[in-house]
């Protein structure tokens, strides 16, 4: 696949470029970037001029629901949500049906990728059997078949003993254990933060406490193995303090925030709408400042946006009984682009890092630079383009979103995998 | 001062003036309790239908009565269980009584905002008669109009509300009606049976029975349910009754002219002391009777006029 | 009077006089005071009721007994309003069966407020007989209404309104003809 991108502004962090460049891809691969580059008469020219060229993103923390729950999404229709929400691969959690927790279900994302995903798939492997927490799963084979990461996430490992037996038994296969911080019986029943809007509506809370303990306990379990801990979708204060403290302890941690947890706050769920019900859940204003600090100062390394599709059945309804989960696919890079790029909260450079570098390097992926020789996995942005979110129009099976009529400028324009356009 | 609203899901979303306008409507519903004849015209041919997902005979029966005081049609759908496993799902019964053409719906249900939903997807009217532990406008109105009718006003009132606040949609509503009404309001109770930031609501914590009624107007105890001893709320009954119940040797020490109030089923021996409820100081019974006239004077004004 | 007031058709004297008349035709009717109940249609027609009873007092020695109706619970137009009227309380303390009833009001128009009273009362219980006393018939009728005790008869357009103005509620004692 050759393709000459002319004119855009290349923002790569990793090869410290920040500047009206073209970008030439042959065999899609990254052949140069340079000024005014002599390309092959003949070949395919996208004119980049006035858009943003960059490294392909890549969304760490994805429910791609096959096998099993094919009604809430598939593979074909949750790649192609990524496709068109600007991300170039994504890394998809284990909680299917069979849970990915042996090679043969794998196997079978893969394969299944390999037919109908339109962007690149890595799944990620259970921690333990089932997600049960009771037994670890077969790391091995997990890492072997092509797991980039372990993780029980939508459920939290309660078995201390078990953790620190996963982590220690994961090193030597060099992946991180992502963590979904969640102390069960601190947040049992609880369908919202617990705070002063759950007080008001009359709805069981979990507090900000049900995910601080558990972060606290798998950071020292962390420091206690020397393992990669990845605390994923960080949504508290305290949480973020902890990160921060270990971090500069030298422990081996990494955190990712959703776009929802850096931009909505438990005051959204006063409606009892059900498309603000997630976990953990939206949090107050203290946390979400707190998280948006942390993304600046890199204490968080890169955004994630969980999505996780349900079907409308399953949300609609009483709050209490709704299924937790949005979707994400589509909404982040637009509301990132006119929510914190925009008013400069963040600027470009550190936007790519935290999308593309970092979750590139956190997953020791391919991708995050357009080094020579890269796959060119690139996403091309549009910071004028004006958007109205529409879940009616989603290319993914879920519809469930708080954002639902949002409006902003900035949005993907272009994603290629490979070289080849995989949207719009 | 009449209503231009179609439902009546809390007693957050009243103005001052539109519970008065209530309590005043229903004062003169009282009349028709008294009379032989307990029958007006005024909501004929008007259909209102009980959807109760929780059991509750009372709180449906003085519905029920009201509506039929006021000649309505009221039919009675006994649904159970959340909506997600146990069949139909709240939205499509709703949907199929909806098909009958009701002019209101009353509805209680065990989820926290289940009324919101169905008013957001209803034409007719919706009646919250209790969701989860948010809120039971309809009690705390029959609170509210009990009080006046005992007190002759309710602004300037000191009222203390004791028991498990956290799991109670009658203490939101009070809390909220009557500070509306200009009535200082003091919640009691153990640390774990008052929610987080309680304070908030604009009113008093205190986690000591004694000193919380000392300067009571009037003392509403809440039910404590069994189930709170799991869950690590109160370690036993019998602590509880002894720490929090009421008894007369603790009345003492209050204001002779102290209400008793409970929205009742009364846990006799654990909140209040059998001779508490048997006595002087107790206008629960007329709790009971006012509850039939404000349900009678909401009917009659979400049902009658044409919706908005 | 106000700018609207088109004229007025009684004065404060004219008013009295008509009210005495009425009384006197009551008990004439009546064949004594005693057993007549006087029922007033709030607001209003209440005072006017008072007014009577005091009268019917000075002339058979005896107050007759009054009562006060609200009608609002049986109005025939209450689904066609955007919202309900506000329900003020019946007081009727004597036993209404089988007593001669007066229903008095201000104004008689349509008829309809009639209607409802005479529903409400049957309610309470079943007179013997009721009769009707107004200040004002206007003429215009919307069902067969008629009244036994008439002070004025004031034939009106119907695009004009007719107000009763009392003491007690108006500070004077006049009854006005108005433009819409």
């Amino acid at each position: 696949m050759n393709v000459l991108i002319k004119g855009g502004r290349v923002v790569d962090p990793a090869g410290g470029i920040d500047a009206v460049q073209d970008v030439w891809i042959a065999d899609g691969r990254i052949h140069k970037v340079g000024r005014g580059l002599k390309a092959p008469a003949g070949i395919e020219t996208v004119d980049a001029a006035g858009k943003v060229v960059c490294p392909g993103f890549i969304d760490m923390h994805v429910h791609l629901r096959e096998p099993g729950f094919e009604y809430k999404e598939t593979i074909a229709s949750g790649t192609r949500a990524a496709a068109a929400g600007g991300f170039t691969a994504v890394a998809c959690m284990a909680n299917t049906f069979p849970v990915n927790d042996n090679r043969a279900v794998t196997d079978y994302i893969l394969a299944r990728a390999k037919v109908e995903g339109v962007v690149r798939v890595y799944p990620i492997g259970a921690v333990t059997r089932n997600l049960e927490g009771t037994q670890l799963a077969e790391l091995a084979e997990l890492a072997e078949a092509g797991c980039v990461a372990f993780s029980d996430d939508g459920k939290c490992v309660m078995n201390a003993e078990l953790y620190r037996r996963a982590m220690e038994y994961a090193l030597p296969f060099g992946v991180p254990v992502i963590s979904h911080a969640e102390d069960c019986e601190l947040a049992h029943g609880g369908a919202m933060h617990e705070g002063f809007v759950s007080t008001e509506l009359g709805l069981a809370g979990q507090p900000a406490a049900a995910e601080d303990v558990m972060v606290a306990r798998d950071i020292i379990l962390a420091e206690l193995t020397g393992a990669h801990l990845h605390v994923a979708h960080i949504s508290t204060a305290g949480a973020v303090r902890l990160v921060r403290d270990a971090k500069a302890r030298g422990v081996r941690v990494t955190a990712e925030v959703t776009p929802h947890h850096l931009l909505l706050t438990d005051e959204v769920v006063r409606s009892y709408d059900s498309n603000c019900k997630m976990a953990p859940p939206l949090r107050s204003k203290r946390d979400v400042e707190a998280c948006l600090e942390a993304l600046v100062d890199g204490t968080i390394d890169c955004v994630a946006t969980d999505h996780a599709p349900h079907a409308l059945s399953e949300k609609e309804g009483e709050f209490a009984e709704a299924a937790n989960g949005i979707v994400g696919l589509e909404t982040a890079v637009p509301l990132l682009l006119d929510r914190l790029v925009r008013p400069g909260v963040l600027d470009l450079p550190t936007l790519v890092t935290r999308l593309s570098t970092g979750p590139a390097r956190l997953l020791n992926l391919p991708g995050g630079s357009l080094a020579r020789g890269a796959a060119a996995d690139i996403t091309i942005l549009d910071l004028e383009r004006t958007w109205t979110v529409d879940p009616a129009a989603f290319r993914s099976r879920g519809r469930s979103t708080p954002f639902a009529g949002f409006t902003g400028a900035g949005a993907p324009w272009m994603t290629l995998v490979g070289g080849l356009k995989v949207a719009p | 001062m009449s209503w231009k609203r179609k439902d009546l899901l809390g007693m957050q979303d009243l103005d001052a003036a539109e519970i008065i306008g209530v309590l005043d409507t229903a004062a003169s519903m009282k009349e028709i309790a008294a009379r032989e004849i307990k029958k007006v015209p005024t909501l004929r041919g008007k259909t209102v239908v009980n959807l109760f997902y929780e059991s509750s005979t009372r709180t449906r029966t003085s519905f029920e009565i009201a509506g039929k005081w006021l000649s309505a049609d009221v039919i009675n759908f006994s649904a159970s269980g959340s909506s997600a496993d146990k069949g139909e799902s709240l939205l499509d019964t709703a949907r199929n009584i909806e098909a009958m053409s009701p002019d209101v719906v009353v509805v209680r249900h065990q989820a926290a905002g289940a009324p919101a939903l169905l008013a957001r997807h209803l034409r007719c009217g919706v009646v919250n008669a209790g969701d989860g532990a948010h809120e039971h406008p309809t009690q705390a109105l029959l609170d509210l109009m009990t009080i006046r009718e005992k007190k002759g006003h309710l602004e300037g009132l000191n009222v203390t509300i004791v028991g498990d606040i956290t799991h109670s949609r009658v203490a939101r509503s009070d809390i909220h009606g009557m500070r509306k009404m200009g009535i200082t309001v003091t919640v009691a109770g153990p640390p774990t049976l008052i929610p987080a930031q309680c304070q908030e609501l604009g009113v008093k914590v205190s986690h000591r029975l004694e000193e919380a009624i000392a300067h009571a107007d009037v003392i509403v105890m809440l039910r404590l349910q069994h189930e709170r001893m799991q869950g690590g709320f109160i370690p036993s009954l019998r602590e509880y009754s002894r720490v929090w119940g009421l008894s007369l040797a603790k009345l003492e020490h209050c204001r002779p002219d102290v209400l008793i109030m409970h929205p009742g089923p009364v846990n006799r021996g654990v909140e209040l002391a059998p001779e508490v409820a048997d006595s002087a100081y107790s206008v629960i019974l007329d709790q009971v009777s006012n509850g039939v006239a404000v349900r009678m004077a909401v009917l009659y004004m979400l049902a009658g006029s044409k919706s908005a | 009077m106000s700018s609207r007031d088109k004229a007025q058709v009684l004065d404060e004297t004219g008013l009295d006089r008509a009210l005495t008349r009425i009384a006197h035709e009551i008990v004439e009717q009546a064949g004594g005071g005693q057993d007549v109940a006087l029922v007033g249609i709030k607001t209003r027609g209440v005072t006017l009721a008072e007014r009577i009873g005091a009268k019917i007092a000075a002339i058979e020695g005896t107050k007759p007994s009054v009562g006060a109706l609200d009608i609002t619970l049986y109005r025939d137009d209450l689904g066609l309003k955007a919202a309900q009227p506000v329900v003020r309380s019946t007081e009727i303390s004597f036993p209404i069966k089988g007593r001669t009833v007066v229903l008095v009001d201000d104004v008689l128009f349509t008829g309809r407020t009639i209607r409802a009273a005479m529903d409400a009362l049957m309610d309470l219980g079943r007179p013997r007989i009721i009769r009707l006393a107004v200040l004002v018939d206007r003429g215009h009728r919307e069902l067969p209404i008629r009244p036994d005790y008439v002070g004025k008869n004031l034939p009106t357009s119907r695009r004009e309104t007719v107000a009763v103005l009392l003491r007690e509620h108006d500070g004077v004692d006049r009854v006005v003809i108005q433009e819409e």
